[in-house]
């Protein structure tokens, strides 16, 4: 592999070796806590990224490590994708002390700040206009970083979604807009709810952003359009916008069958599998299938320990409840 | 050093002194950058700091008080202003659900040390809209701290305070009294968050008040003691942290206590305060506690309605002179 040539743009083949064995970590990360929740060990809910995996491998792979990523609660891919470790993120929903927030956030709350994952939010669309702060400090601060905030379809018909784009666009900040558009609206197809036909990239054009459409489902064409972007942000060229197409394999949360979505749109998304694309590619690179299946065994291997693991894990203290309110670590309100 | 310094310009220089201090401070809202605000309450940051530190924006309150969020998150120390306190619910997820919580639910992974400052209150005429009393709306949400001055030297002092908090403050400026004037804050002047202000001793009743009912409780107070009513008078300055300790001392000496509160009875601080006098100093008590607060409807515009929601002088005389006979 270490002789292996570059593709034109693309990685080479080492690196779309790791970015699928990233994405397949994914995949059996959300396959377990799919199954931990059947199980009852994962309580409340669950917003599986299942299909979503090149969107967060693909950005995290044209990013540098100080850049921030501001994600949402379907967020697990952006958290391990940025650092965070399947044991940690099930261990957090399982309700374990060794999950990631300490069990005070859960599955839509995954945050690797070690890693510049500034957090998953729940409000839709909340967590845009701290993508811009986030950005803003990095340009007052000079340290060449950029933050991108990921969303969903469903964010782009919510304000804060336009005073983001708006308040980036003006002060022309180092920012990406980056729209995991599956089609769905939580049971809405996004489509009935929405004037334009691209629910993000139509509307980059009335705040003067550069919106791009790719295949969320291709983790080098990902890869390739965020770096084309942060390579302009990072210029001062200001923020930009992509809408990632693509498609989840679970329902909205854990409550959701999708029975409402046809039958033959979900089978033409399945064959469009992000690793099945990448498999493709790795194929047609020359790899040998072999190698591919040592990477699925490896993330197999991975996930399995940190089920065991995370399922071995204490629960939280009791008094950590009252922790972490304020700074000093504490709750204390009053005297 | 001038004699006096106009509440509205303490602000202003509150900010300032936090800005000459920490390159990490810096400022975004409508209208603050070379306009000054439209209370004036930014004037002169703009000239001395520029458009690279005081920065105008959009109106747009979800992106101001977000972006805030986002810079703190990242190193910087922002100061965002909202024009008028209730425009607060134009961005009322960011105060209510994202900037209380995001480090408790990130298990302590993130700090927020930004303020939030915002023109509050009423007494202007404004109607409705423009002139509510809010500081209960942030009561209501565990996880951000609460500043409301009522001096021009408070303001420079709990603006340090607020500024150099590793913690969210909500910085409530009284509409009403930006045009007061007071002593000027000597130098490094910080007002620890959290620290109420005993500014009348008394020994017959005692008066807790906020912001613009500061002064109008001790104008009740002097009218009281006229009737030989003596009223210790308590600026709480802080609703979180709140210094229940300070009111419940000065109970163990007064044994009656009235609250005058301009946010409405239904929801107001009061109610708060009160439940922890019930619980830790009923014995304190020699009658029945009451509370001064505004009515509960929206602020009416005419004079004379706003007068008859909101505490007056008048209002507190007789509710005290009624309770000392109790």
């Amino acid at each position: 592999m270490t002789t292996a040539p570059r593709t034109a743009d693309g990685p080479d083949t080492a690196e779309l070796l790791a970015l699928y064995e990233e994405m397949a970590v994914i995949r059996r990360t959300e396959k377990a806590a799919h199954d931990l929740f059947l199980s009852g060990l994962v309580k409340g809910t669950t917003h599986l990224a299942a299909g979503h995996e090149a969107v967060a491998v693909g950005a995290s792979a044209a990013l540098r490590d100080d850049d921030y990523v501001f994600a949402t609660y379907r967020g697990h891919h952006h958290a391990l994708a940025r650092g965070a470790t399947p044991e940690e993120c099930l261990a957090e929903l399982m309700s374990r002390a060794s999950g990631l927030c300490g069990a005070k956030g859960g599955s839509m709350h995954l945050t690797k700040a070690s890693g510049h994952m500034l957090g998953s939010y729940a409000i839709v669309g909340a967590h845009l206009p701290m993508a811009v702060g986030a950005a803003w400090s990095a340009r007052l601060r000079g340290t060449g970083q950029i933050a991108v905030a990921f969303f969903g379809d469903g964010a782009t018909n919510i304000g804060a979604f336009h005073e983001a784009l708006n308040l980036a666009a003006v002060w022309k900040l180092p920012v990406l807009f980056v729209c995991e558009n599956n089609l769905y609206m939580e049971y809405t197809p996004i489509a009935d709810v929405t004037a334009v036909a691209h629910p993000a990239a139509d509307r980059a054009p009335a705040y003067g952003i550069p919106g791009e459409i790719v295949d969320g489902n291709d983790v080098v064409a990902v890869r390739e359009a965020v770096a084309r972007l942060a390579g302009r942000a990072r210029a001062g060229d200001g923020p930009g916008l992509l809408e990632a197409q693509t498609y989840r394999h679970y329902g909205h949360s854990r409550a959701d069958p999708a029975t409402y979505r046809p039958a033959e749109e979900v089978e033409r998304w399945l064959k469009h599998d992000p690793l099945d694309v990448a498999r493709g590619r790795l194929a047609e690179l020359g790899v040998p299938a072999e190698r591919v299946a040592e990477a699925d065994e490896r993330a197999a291997a991975v996930v399995q320990a940190a089920v065991e693991a995370a399922k071995n894990a204490p629960a939280p203290d009791p008094r950590e409840a009252l922790t972490d309110v304020w700074a000093d670590g504490g709750a204390r309100w009053r005297t | 050093m001038a004699d006096v310094i106009t509440y509205r310009q303490a602000v202003a220089e509150g900010i300032a002194r936090e800005m000459r201090r920490d390159p990490a401070v810096v400022c975004l809202g409508e209208d603050i950058g070379a306009a000054g605000g439209v209370f004036k309450t930014t004037a002169g940051l703009h000239e001395e700091f520029g458009s690279g530190r005081v920065w105008d924006t959009p109106i747009s309150e979800q992106a101001i008080v977000g972006a805030a969020m986002g810079a703190a998150m990242t190193g910087m120390r922002p100061v965002a202003e909202i024009m008028f306190s209730d425009f607060l619910a134009c961005c009322w997820d960011y105060l209510a659900n994202e900037i209380p919580k995001v480090r408790y639910m990130t298990g302590g992974q993130v700090t927020v040390p930004l303020v939030v400052r915002t023109a509050n209150g009423g007494g202007l005429g404004f109607g409705a809209q423009h002139s509510q009393a809010t500081e209960n709306w942030a009561l209501t949400v565990p996880g951000l701290k609460i500043a409301a001055p009522a001096t021009p030297a408070d303001v420079i002092g709990l603006m340090a305070a607020a500024v150099r908090s590793d913690d969210p403050v909500v910085f409530f400026e009284h509409k009403g009294l930006l045009a007061t004037k007071g002593p000027p804050a000597p130098p490094d002047h910080v007002v620890e968050l959290g620290q109420a202000a005993v500014l009348r001793e008394g020994d017959d009743v005692t008066l807790v008040a906020l912001a613009s009912m500061v002064p109008l409780a001790l104008t009740a107070a002097e009218r009281l003691a006229e009737e030989g009513i003596d009223a210790e008078v308590i600026d709480l300055r802080c609703l979180v942290p709140l210094d229940a300790m300070t009111v419940l001392g000065s109970l163990a000496k007064t044994s009656r206590l009235v609250t005058v509160e301009e946010n409405p009875y239904q929801g107001g601080w009061g109610g708060t305060l009160v439940s922890i006098v019930a619980d830790e100093g009923f014995g304190l008590l020699d009658a029945p506690v009451r509370r001064v607060a505004a009515a509960c409807v929206p602020l009416p515009f005419a004079d004379v309605l706003e007068a008859e929601v909101i505490p007056t002088v008048d209002k507190v005389v007789a509710t005290v002179r009624d309770l000392t006979t109790y």
